[in-house]
């Protein structure tokens, strides 16, 4: 009762062609057969956010998308765009405000918050905990959070100019 | 020596404690890089999914697994028979509980199911997915008993006894008295009475209950990855339980996707694990999904507590008299103990006020729901939801501020040592400062001012205060004493390497807190070195000092004391080879940022890496019997006081539609006194976690069962928690009263904002209800709930409002609304 079928996409720019299961969702797909452990799995029905990641330059949740629905298609994970140095200063301000604790939601955080960021260079506070408000956070209480991501627009304009 | 903790020179070289510094593990988790259990892959591995029971009470008549094993990619289907001979069972009480009953527990039961969700049958796969597939396919017979779901019904002649050999359904009682509480409601001014609620919740980690378990058949060693608190008593379980020695036992922790005492206890399904590791000789992984997490991580805080507060015409408390029914599922939770939770609300009840007459009485069921246990703050959001209840109704009746109230009745800052009423030793606190400190901090007079000026304008605000006490730094009168063996000692290894680098190695354990750290700084500090030449290690039972790992806020005033002493200890041993080397007496140096300098001139005299150097390898030109010990280990453990207590006060401003019922969060406050803060900027992340977290058990979070205990939520669809849109900013202060047990001086902080946030919500949504006489004191405050006490839709649960003050909204009663089909025995159903 095999239901494979054959996907070829690419993964933080490197090309990968996989047969999987019609049932894999994306972030299985991400862990069991590519081993890219940064996209985890918190409640996988779409609640929580952990499992954030870009499809086609925008967010989606990886427990909600089938991988065979991804054929084509150009996916990027957070080792992805930690390596390509996007995250950075938005990263940095997470270790200086203490914004990440245990660290399981962050990945998904950080996605989320750069894509904010991405449309909305100057958001309010309140724009910010909105933006977020899929993203759930046992530890943080969210304000570390919300204050990382507020200097990172600001330093980021700063730089930019007015 | 205690020089290195004068806070009053942060400026020195190398002086980390006190610092706001970054976390050093910080970096790894933002890219993505963590290690969690989920994330580790062994050779031969498998998985196990379990079947769970969708029955709240019935008896297993045959499980049979034979359809299951036909599938593809299957292996084993295994039952409580199959693991019994295998893992002795455990009861879970402890002897300074007196009376404390409960049954004896397995991994997988043997008779009965006992609660919707309890792991009744393992499946073992190549893939969790195929694991799953074959739960479905594994027959259970049940036939279905009268459960016990009503804690308020468990005692009574009529109702069924959950575990018979028991004899009745009660687990613990204990009563509290102190001075005489019956003169003095006799002779109260005013009486300010009500009943509250602390709605049934969970933790909700986000990486859910994680465990890997390898045994190795030919060392006989087992080992075990394992998203935990406690390794090291974990180890002594598996140990105990499984018929292995301790050494055979290793218990490795990673990172945690968050805890908060959930991952501190022992769950069935993970000794199931365990045991199944042992039995197929090869790697088994156990990953919670969250539909599982709901019905089987532990569950806190179902009670129900009567209470009231007599107060004399001063406008002073003269007498508390609380009673708490609490129901904890139908065992007791290993080692711990689900006692532990209601004798701490009879521990901390009125903990922060000047009184004489008090009685506290718990009274601790069984029934047919998920166990119960302590989860972050234990006891202290409902003992400070109570007593700060009260002291709104009193201050309300009395017709004073409440901040003039408590102003009244909190124990004067310069009183200390001394004993509560409920025999809590204090040795020092500051209640007036932290809300003299808090009252500025919200600038309260404005506040009330607006407040009244948006009254008039049809906009219900309200300010609620919230003054608490929290237990930290446990010694072994918490659970030692009564024969649990966990371990309120901690220690700590620090070495100094060739290059002159520093590693230290802790008992207490990581899981977001900061706790590496605040160790980093506290070595760094000690020994003399950058910080970042330090690395810590935590959460590996072969190689770190043995200790109970990272609950009770007890890493930093425990763990780190120990890192602090082993710190000193390792920089005395290094300047007792510097003074040979350099001849002179080790006096003459100290250790600043890695050179060995001149104590009086401050001169660098030679780099701590050269040091080491001569030790590892020319130790030729070191006189013969010169001891060189660049590796030391020290141990702390309270000794004086049986806890360190701290102490807080929060704020609440918020905002209640009075056509909704909905509530908005507008800012809150806390002002917290943990003794010697390490790290700022942990320990306000620390805070305003907990804060976050107990307002999501005072607004949204609710495990709600069916009359027939069926669990209703099984998804966070069903079970609300806080999202960054609906939490306020929040304002930290801090008030720091160190403990003198330590040279380092510092309590927990862990838990403060949990135990205060419900009290302060509570008291601001009255506080804004004033106007229409409306009041809630059943948590979690949902819309419908406010909406009830403000008279606009009937109530549905048993009322709790009932107050010899003035203003209470009568009780009201309506027709129970039918009972929903579960959620969980949907899709848990079998068979
Ligand atoms: S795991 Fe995808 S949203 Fe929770
Ligand atoms: S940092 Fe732990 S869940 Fe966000």
């Amino acid at each position: 009762m095999s239901t494979a079928v054959d996907i070829s996409l690419t993964v933080n720019g490197e090309r990968v062609s996989r047969r999987v299961e019609a049932r894999r969702h994306l972030v299985d797909f991400l862990r069991l057969d590519l081993e890219l452990m940064g996209t985890r799995t918190g409640c996988e029905h779409g609640m929580c956010g952990a499992c954030t990641v870009r499809v086609n330059g925008n967010i989606v949740r990886g427990c909600l998308l089938l991988a065979v629905a991804l054929d084509g298609a150009d996916v990027e994970t957070i080792e992805g765009a930690s390596q390509s140095g996007e995250l950075r200063d938005l990263q940095d301000a997470f270790i200086a405000r203490n914004a990440c604790q245990c660290g399981y939601c962050t990945p998904g955080m950080l996605l989320t918050a750069a894509d904010l960021l991405s449309v909305n260079p100057r958001p309010t506070r309140a724009q910010i905990r909105e933006h977020l408000c899929g993203n759930y956070c046992r530890c943080t209480g969210y304000h570390a959070i919300i204050d990382a991501v507020e200097a990172t627009a600001a330093s980021r304009n700063a730089k930019s100019g007015p | 020596m205690s020089d290195i903790i004068d806070p009053g020179s942060v400026d020195r070289p190398n002086s980390y404690i006190g610092k706001s510094l970054p976390r050093p593990n910080a970096k790894t988790l933002v890219e993505g890089l963590g290690r969690y259990v989920d994330d580790i892959v062994l050779p031969r591995m498998v998985h196990v999914a379990f079947v769970r029971s969708p029955h709240a009470h019935a008896r297993l008549l045959a499980i049979d697994g034979t359809a299951a094993m036909a599938l593809p990619g299957v292996m084993r289907v295994f039952t409580g028979g199959d693991l019994s001979p295998h893992c002795e069972p455990w009861v879970a009480t402890l002897a300074h509980l007196k009376g404390m009953k409960s049954a004896p527990q397995h991994p997988l039961p043997l008779e009965r199911a006992t609660w919707v969700g309890e792991a009744l049958a393992a499946v073992v796969a190549e893939s969790r997915a195929a694991a799953e597939d074959a739960v479905a396919h594994v027959r259970v017979d049940y036939e279905p008993l009268p459960a016990v779901v009503d804690m308020e019904g468990a005692l009574l002649a009529a109702t069924p006894v959950i575990h018979a050999e028991l004899g009745d359904n009660l687990c613990f009682e204990r009563v509290n008295e102190t001075g005489k509480v019956e003169e003095a409601f006799a002779h109260a001014h005013k009486i300010a009475e009500a009943t509250f609620y602390s709605g049934r919740h969970t933790g909700l980690t986000l990486e859910p209950r994680s465990i890997l378990a390898d045994f190795n058949r030919a060392s006989g060693r087992l080992t075990v990855y394992h998203s935990t608190q406690a390794p090291h008593m974990m180890q002594g379980v598996f140990a105990k339980h499984m018929r292995l020695s301790e050494g055979d036992v290793r218990v490795i922790c990673g990172d945690v996707g968050g805890s908060y005492g959930i991952k501190v206890h022992v769950y069935p399904d993970e000794v199931a694990v365990a045991v199944i590791a042992k039995l197929m000789g090869r790697p088994v992984k156990f990953i919670a999904d969250r539909l599982e997490s709901f019905a089987s991580d532990i569950h806190a805080r179902d009670h129900r507590i009567r209470a009231r507060m007599a107060v004399d015409a001063t406008g002073r408390i003269t007498a508390i008299d609380v009673d708490d029914l609490t129901g904890i599922g139908p065992y007791s939770v290993y080692p711990r103990t689900s006692a532990v939770e209601g004798n701490q609300v009879v521990n901390l009840v009125g903990g922060p006020y000047d009184f004489a007459n008090l009685r506290a009485r718990t009274t601790v069921v069984f029934q047919n729901k998920t166990p119960t246990c302590q989860y972050r703050a234990v006891g202290h959001p409902i003992a400070t939801a109570v007593t700060e209840g009260l002291v709104d109704l009193a201050a309300e009746v009395l017709d004073l501020d409440p901040v003039e109230f408590r102003r009244r009745n909190l124990m004067k800052d310069g009183s200390y040592p001394r004993t509560s009423p409920a025999g809590m030793k204090f040795e020092g606190l500051s209640h007036e400062a932290s809300l003299t400190k808090l009252v500025s901090m919200m600038d309260y007079p404005a506040l009330r001012s607006e407040q009244e000026r948006l009254r008039q304008e049809g906009v219900h605000r309200g300010i609620g205060i919230a003054s608490f006490i929290e237990l930290t730094n446990p010694s072994p009168f918490m659970y030692g004493v009564g024969g649990a063996r966990i371990s309120a000692q901690d220690g700590c290894s620090v070495r100094i390497d060739p290059d002159g680098s520093v590693v230290a190695a802790s008992g207490v354990t990581e899981q977001g807190q900061g706790t590496e750290a605040i160790l980093r700084q506290i070595v760094a500090e000690a020994v003399g070195v950058p910080i970042a030449d330090v690395r810590v290690l935590t959460g590996d039972t072969l190689i770190t000092p043995y200790g109970g790992g990272t609950w009770a806020c007890r890493g930093a005033g425990i763990g780190g004391e120990a890192a602090l002493r082993a710190g000193l200890a390792v920089k005395d041993a290094a300047l007792k080879i510097a003074g040979a080397m350099l001849q002179a007496g080790p006096d003459a140096f100290d250790i600043v940022d890695g050179q060995i300098v001149e104590r009086t001139s401050g001169l660098a005299r030679m780099p701590l890496a050269e040091l080491a150097r001569i030790v590892y390898f020319r130790g030729d030109t070191l006189p013969p019997d010169l001891p060189r010990e660049l590796m030391q280990t020290r141990h702390f453990i309270t000794k004086e006081y049986p806890f360190a207590f701290t102490n807080g006060v929060q704020a609440c401003w918020l905002e209640v539609d009075v056509d909704t019922g909905i509530v908005r969060l507008l800012k809150h406050w806390c002002v917290e006194d943990c003794g010697r803060v390490i790290n700022p900027l942990l320990v306000d992340e620390q805070v305003r976690g907990g804060i976050v977290q107990g307002l999501g058990g005072a607004l949204y979070e609710h495990c709600i069962y069916s009359p027939e205990g069926q669990l209703l939520v099984g998804s966070m669809a069903d079970y609300l928690v806080p999202m960054a849109a609906e939490m306020p900013d929040i304002e930290v202060g801090h008030v720091e009263t160190p403990t003198k047990e330590s040279l380092l001086g510092a309590k927990g902080a862990g838990e403060a904002g949990t135990a205060g946030a419900p009290a302060a919500v509570m008291n601001a949504i009255n506080d804004a209800l004033r106007p229409f006489g409306a009041k809630v004191f059943a948590q979690p405050f949902t819309p419908e709930r406010i909406l009830a006490a403000l008279g606009k839709v009937p109530t549905r649960w048993p009322e709790p409002a009932r107050s010899s003050t003035r203003m209470m909204s009568p009780a009201r009663t309506g027709a129970l609304a039918p009972p929903a089909p579960g959620f969980l025995s949907r899709l848990f159903r079998r068979a």
